[in-house]
């Protein structure tokens, strides 16, 4: 008999508490006016009417020298040249594949802009725009980095690069964008035995750590053996881990992870989700990250 | 279901004021009912939002700016393509009944809401994407004022914070935002979407005959509805940004 628990609602306060950093913030719902000085340029989040500038999201107002700004609190991925970003195809076009990123339109991978499985370097031809499916097809999962942005918001993708290019098996959690934290890489292999991609755009890959990296394959062969079951275990938990981190809106990256994974190594996998543990391995991650800090 | 209505009409024809100026539920004919609003209940959508005014309960969802499902022809090369439903639930009127095919995109209600949401929502900066709005309750007014606070909630420029609302004529006063009861007696009267800060009106919709030097009023008591829908739901709204600032 599989054991049930079952719990009922229950108003929980907030676990993760916050030092107030530094003075009050600014707080503005649309339709406020933040101030009725000409002399600020409009931002983002923020538009003029009449001598007043008027914010048009609800957020935080922030200033950079003349120019103010509205960050909301939460949107959708607004992308930068050289983030990385995991993503969905939806589509193959003629010379570009069109990519689901939690964008506001979805990105453009373009045939001249990855490797070619052999690694060849030249001109594409028709030949290569027919086996464009061969490569990637509708539902493939794709790490890639943001090569350009167009006018009208739509993002350009690159994989140049042997860490990019097609996920074979693992797992794909969705948070918000907001909680990745910008860092010099995104690609860590945790100590752990697996190994995640942090895209900037808030999907999340967590795969087995392999040995080898294949050269010649240019990133579009998908390694289909089957994955040991310690290494499931440990992607579960990994992705559990996760889950508890962005539940507590705590940022991720390698450290945060890595600590909350240490801090669920008493608990069996499938309790981490339980809200009284998760609340304690996180709380148990804050303490540790707050002490790195100093 | 005819007659349940003209029962309840002639059940509360006589009598929606009291002597002392009172209405049925003891509000003062200026009064709007009790406000309860939540932002963020569903973590799917990139936006959504809950208000509850008197017995009226509606649910907001926001998915977008998105790529354009369907026909390209369908998007906008220079603005987002805003798609709006209004759903009734069977069970949100005095009787219970099945959902019928006139309540989705393109109906009247959906049109509504969708006029109203124009007017604030700043498309422009959206080019060639859609946002998919979905409001479902008992009112078209609460729905609007809903779906506006979720289309907040997604992160989505408007220029204000839509608040929509209603006023009935009843003996010759001017009730606002009626309820259930009130709306069954006189019929529906006015209703309006107002843009608070600015003034503007997002829309006006007249379905009831009313006396032309009336309608000042009854437009009067409309807005005033709104104005404050808007300072409770503004109490609010800055209490819940505060909370989740702090948590973000």
């Amino acid at each position: 008999m599989a054991a049930v628990t079952m719990r009922l609602p229950v108003p929980r306060k907030p676990a993760v508490v916050r030092a107030p950093q530094g003075p009050e913030k600014h707080l503005v719902a649309p339709g406020d006016t933040i101030t009725t000085d000409t002399g600020y340029m409009r931002g983002h989040g923020t538009y003029v009417e009449g001598d007043k500038l008027i914010a048009s999201v609800a957020g935080v107002v922030e200033r950079v020298n003349k120019l103010i700004c509205v960050r909301a609190l939460n949107t959708r991925y607004n992308g930068e040249v050289g983030d990385v970003v995991v993503g969905r195809i939806t589509e193959v076009q003629q010379k570009r594949w069109k990519v689901e990123t939690y964008s506001r339109l979805d990105s453009v991978l373009l045939l001249s802009s990855i490797n070619l499985p052999g690694g060849e370097l030249r001109r594409r031809s028709i030949e290569d725009e027919l086996a464009m499916r061969d490569c990637l097809q509708e539902g493939d999962l794709i790490s890639a980095e943001v090569q350009s942005i167009f006018t009208d918001g739509a993002l350009s993708l690159h994989t140049r690069s042997l860490k990019y290019g097609k996920l074979s098996q693992g797992v794909l959690i969705q948070v918000s964008p907001s909680l990745v934290k910008r860092q010099k890489t995104h690609f860590h292999d945790l100590p752990c035995g697996a190994s995640v991609i942090l895209g900037n755009n808030g999907y999340i890959w967590i795969y087995p750590t392999s040995e080898q990296r294949d050269e010649e394959t240019g990133g579009f062969v998908t390694n289909l053996e089957p994955v040991s079951m310690s290494d499931r275990e440990v992607i579960s938990r990994v992705r559990n881990c996760i889950v508890a981190l962005v539940t507590h809106k705590l940022m991720l990256f390698d450290t945060s992870i890595l600590y909350c994974y240490e801090a669920s190594l008493p608990h069996q996998i499938k309790d981490i989700l339980k809200p009284e543990v998760m609340e304690q391995i996180v709380l148990e991650t804050q303490h540790r990250l707050l002490d790195l800090e100093g | 279901k005819r007659g349940l209505y003209r029962k309840r009409r002639g059940l509360y024809r006589e009598g929606l004021l009291s002597d002392d100026g009172f209405r049925l539920d003891g509000r003062r004919p200026r009064e709007i009912r009790s406000l309860r609003m939540r932002l963020g209940l569903f973590p799917r959508a990139d936006g959504s939002a809950y208000i509850e005014q008197g017995n009226t309960k509606v649910v907001a969802l926001v998915y977008g700016p998105r790529e354009v499902r369907g026909p390209r022809s369908r998007s906008a090369p220079d603005q987002a393509v805003l798609r709006c439903r209004f759903s009734l639930a069977p069970f949100s009127g005095p009787e219970r009944r099945r959902p019928r095919g006139g309540e989705g995109r393109g109906s009247d209600l959906a049109l509504r809401l969708q006029q109203s949401l124009e007017a604030a929502v700043l498309t422009h900066l959206y080019p060639r994407s859609q946002i998919d709005v979905y409001s479902d309750g008992s009112h078209c007014c609460t729905g609007t004022t809903a779906a506006a606070l979720a289309v907040l909630d997604a992160g989505i420029p408007l220029r204000d914070v839509v608040c929509a609302g209603s006023a009935a004529l009843a003996e010759g006063t001017a009730l606002t935002d009626p309820n259930g009861a009130e709306e069954a007696a006189v019929g529906p009267g006015l209703a309006l979407a107002l843009l608070p800060a600015s003034g503007l009106l997002a829309l006006v919709q007249l379905s009831a005959r009313v006396p032309c030097e009336r309608l000042e009023p009854v437009m009067e008591a409309a807005a005033d509805g709104c104005r404050e829908l808007h300072r409770a739901l503004d109490r609010e709204l800055r209490r819940s940004l505060r909370e989740r600032h702090g948590e973000v």
